[in-house]
């Protein structure tokens, strides 16, 4: 089979979704599941008998979700569940995201690889607090695309008025935060009735925009990976020494961005050294070129001391540097103080690293940044300054996200404490970011 | 749009394929960078046959830099042990093989009234991994079988009992996963995570990759117990009252004899499945596990005492 042409995950779409307790979001996944026949007979019946356990009418579809017992005990979702379902034009794969103010930490962990994701509000009550966090946290993890879910259409008699107020209002924050209005896209829904999830709606003949699941079907996500620099951080040395590969010695890792074709000059990062690009190698057979997304093998044409850790790159390169100015989401319920001591996860290194400053601290209500703050709390994003021991090979997350990303690691427990991105990548926060440090 | 079928064009069923394969072998050479003493867990079954042969080709040319162990329930279904064995073999990798009896033998474990094992292969799995001081423990677990499973990251981090806090998981961000563990912890790593039933299948059409025969269509004598289709072992056979028949079946998921079902099918090919698995209106656990159907929460009570 053609492999190089089928590459491209274009037809399988990692979507988030977010949205506050009780807006239904657990409801609309379970009535995407249900109207695209992906719930099966007994899952179903679990469901149903379920439902009659609790005295309820109808099949409550939030509990097809809803996995953990605390969960269905409380009626709430309490951590990220992925659910898979598939149409003749797309495979989907849903992080269906927690909405407590406490869990925010899931919705980072639910959309940082999400090429979409569907924010979700209760047609009674608009754009709440919640909606504009979650937004920001969207911008800040550069989901490329949103979709507003304007659910409980019903309760609000499908009224035209107030859906378009309200698609108003978030198109109105989230243009703030850096998207195009092209971007995103408002629907309105019951996903308790299925309006316009799967089934276009009799009740809203004035919304002539796809429905949830036609926009998911349709909406591009493929991003031309020739216009980005190659980044293929080196995961493992392959070396067999066997009698039929005496002398194979080939770096195993994933493309993290860009194409990188045989014949390519190449630069080893942060030594610096460089060579060329010998084979592309495969267990089905050498390429000419592979993209990003793919997980390869490359032989380059010199004997390099190259080993995990290392970043092989072409193209624009990467800043090599110990100093980082980055952005924080705050992961732990340890609060981060200027000259915590912490691991630095990037790439495939992980380095000591120093967090010298607190600069800013970033309100994702008003869009608003207050200069250094003392601390940095629990679901909080601010910028920091860190100094690791040794350099790194970065880039603008805003730019290229696979390698402008690292976690940030306790060092006495092992958790996983921040998602980091290396600058600032809410506009805000570039704005404020000459008058709290006029920089060089 | 029509959902009234779900046949995915096959060049697309191929891309998403490669996405998921890709994501998998990531992952493979994440742990193997990462980790010192990492392990396969290998029933036999499909998932971890699809495994073991993603294993291979992350590290293709090189042989799979890891051994294989076996939680073996003394109940197994002897196609599966010769699948086995042939495997290892071809693949000159080392086999571990916990053995149930042994725990049951010395006292560490007592056999349950219903005569079952799966529940008890817990506790063999534990003290194997403490033994062999095994820090990483991939598991063919996906996320579209069970609803806790939904939950659970890529890489799962146990205590040194083995368990699992749904409450405690890591942030999982981007591909950037986190290994990092205390002496005695270890984790649980999926690669299969985002993969579906017919996702396996599919990969496994594609790839030609070879699995046990009990997988395909066959005749066979069954007896019927709690809507399950139930065959004759040393796990025992029909109580009074159950009657034994001929019919032609095949499992879709491959567990202790004593528990796992068969379904009526005439799929003798892996088309033959995927067009079965395509049209199922049942999902495999429903159809084919006991001890899924315990309570609500059976998986979720199971994981968290550190089962697979």
């Amino acid at each position: 089979m053609d492999r190089q042409r089928s590459h491209g995950s274009a037809d399988l779409l990692r979507l988030a979704t977010a949205g506050s307790v009780d807006d239904g979001k657990s409801t609309l996944v379970g009535r995407l599941l249900y109207d695209t026949k992906s719930v099966l007979a007994d899952q179903l019946d679990a469901v149903r008998r379920a439902s009659v356990d609790r005295g309820l009418s109808t099949p409550d579809l939030s509990l097809l979700v809803d996995g953990l017992r605390s969960e269905r005990e409380q009626g709430i979702t309490i951590d990220v569940a992925y659910r898979y379902f598939a149409t003749p034009r797309r495979s989907f794969v849903l992080a269906d995201t927690p909405g407590h103010v406490q869990y925010t930490r899931n919705t980072v962990t639910g959309a940082s690889t999400a090429q979409l994701a569907i924010l979700l509000v209760d047609a009674r009550k608009g754009v709440v607090e919640q909606t504009r966090r979650h937004a920001a946290v969207l911008a800040l993890l550069g989901v490329p695309r949103l979709v507003l879910a304007v659910n409980k259409i019903d309760l609000v008699d499908h009224d035209e008025t107030t859906f378009a107020l309200i698609a108003k209002d978030f198109t109105a924050h989230v243009t703030a935060l850096g998207y195009e209005e092209s971007a995103v896209q408002a629907v309105p829904v019951s996903a308790l009735l299925g309006d316009n999830v799967v089934d276009r709606s009799e009740h809203t003949p004035w919304y002539v925009g796809p429905t949830l699941l036609e926009h998911l079907e349709t909406v591009p996500v493929r991003e031309d990976p020739h216009d980005a620099p190659f980044r293929f951080p080196v995961q493992y040395v392959i070396r067999p020494r066997t009698a039929e590969y005496p002398d194979y010695r080939g770096y195993a890792g994933q493309v993290a961005s860009g194409v990188v074709r045989t014949g390519d000059e190449v630069t080893v990062f942060p030594s610096g050294l460089r060579s060329r690009v010998e084979h592309i190698d495969t267990p089905d057979g050498p390429l000419a070129e592979a993209s990003a997304g793919q997980s390869v093998t490359l032989l380059l044409a010199d004997d390099l001391d190259i080993g995990r850790g290392d970043l092989i790159a072409g193209g624009a390169p990467p800043e090599v540097t110990d100093e980082l100015d980055a952005t924080l989401c705050w992961l732990s319920e340890k609060p981060l103080r200027a000259g915590a001591r912490v691991l630095v996860k990037h790439g495939t290194r992980t380095v000591p690293a120093i967090v010298t400053e607190l600069t800013a601290l970033f309100d994702e209500q008003t869009l608003s940044v207050s200069d250094a703050p003392r601390s940095l709390a629990l679901n909080e994003i601010g910028r920091v300054a860190l100094r690791t021991a040794e350099p790194l090979p970065v880039d603008p997350y805003t730019d290229l996200p696979r390698t402008g990303a690292f976690l940030v690691i306790d060092q006495t427990d092992g958790g996983t404490v921040a998602a980091g991105l290396v600058g600032a990548p809410l506009p805000v926060m570039d704005t404020r970011r000459d008058l709290v440090s006029p920089g060089p | 749009m029509s959902t009234d079928t779900v046949d995915t064009p096959p060049d697309l069923a191929g891309a998403a394929l490669d996405a998921l394969e890709s994501e998998a072998i990531h992952i493979f050479r994440e742990v193997a960078g990462e980790f010192d003493r990492p392990v396969i867990l290998f029933s036999g079954g499909k998932d971890s046959t699809v495994l073991v042969h993603l294993a291979r080709k992350a590290f293709w040319p090189a042989p799979i830099p890891f051994p294989l162990l076996h939680v073996d329930t003394g109940h197994n279904f002897p196609e599966v042990l010769e699948f086995r064995d042939a495997l290892v073999e071809e693949l000159g990798a080392r086999l571990v093989v916990a053995r149930v009896q042994d725990w049951i033998d010395d006292g560490r474990l007592t056999e349950r009234p219903d005569g079952t094992r799966n529940p008890l292969q817990t506790t063999p799995l534990l003290d194997t991994i403490a033994e062999q001081r095994f820090d990483a423990v991939f598991g063919g677990g996906r996320r579209d079988e069970e609803r806790a499973r939904a939950k659970e990251r890529v890489f799962s981090l146990r205590n040194a009992f083995g368990q699992w806090d749904p409450r405690r998981q890591r942030p999982e961000l981007w591909n950037l996963y986190n290994g990092r563990h205390r002496p005695g912890e270890h984790v649980r790593v999926f690669p299969l995570s985002n993969w579906t039933e017919l996702d396996v299948w599919r990969y496994i059409a594609r790839e030609g990759i070879q699995l046990p025969s009990i997988y395909y269509a066959h005749r066979r004598h069954v007896y019927r117990r709690d809507g399950m289709l139930l065959t004759s072992g040393p796990w025992g056979g029909p109580r009074e009252g159950e009657v034994v028949e001929e019919r032609t079946v095949r499992y879709r998921t491959v567990g202790d004899g004593s528990c796992t079902g068969a379904v009526e099918s005439e799929a003798r090919t892996v088309a033959d499945v995927i067009a079965e698995v395509q049209a199922s209106r049942l999902t495999e656990r429903g159809a084919t596990r006991a001890d899924d159907r315990l309570s609500e929460a059976a998986m979720e009570d199971r994981k968290r005492e550190g089962y697979f």
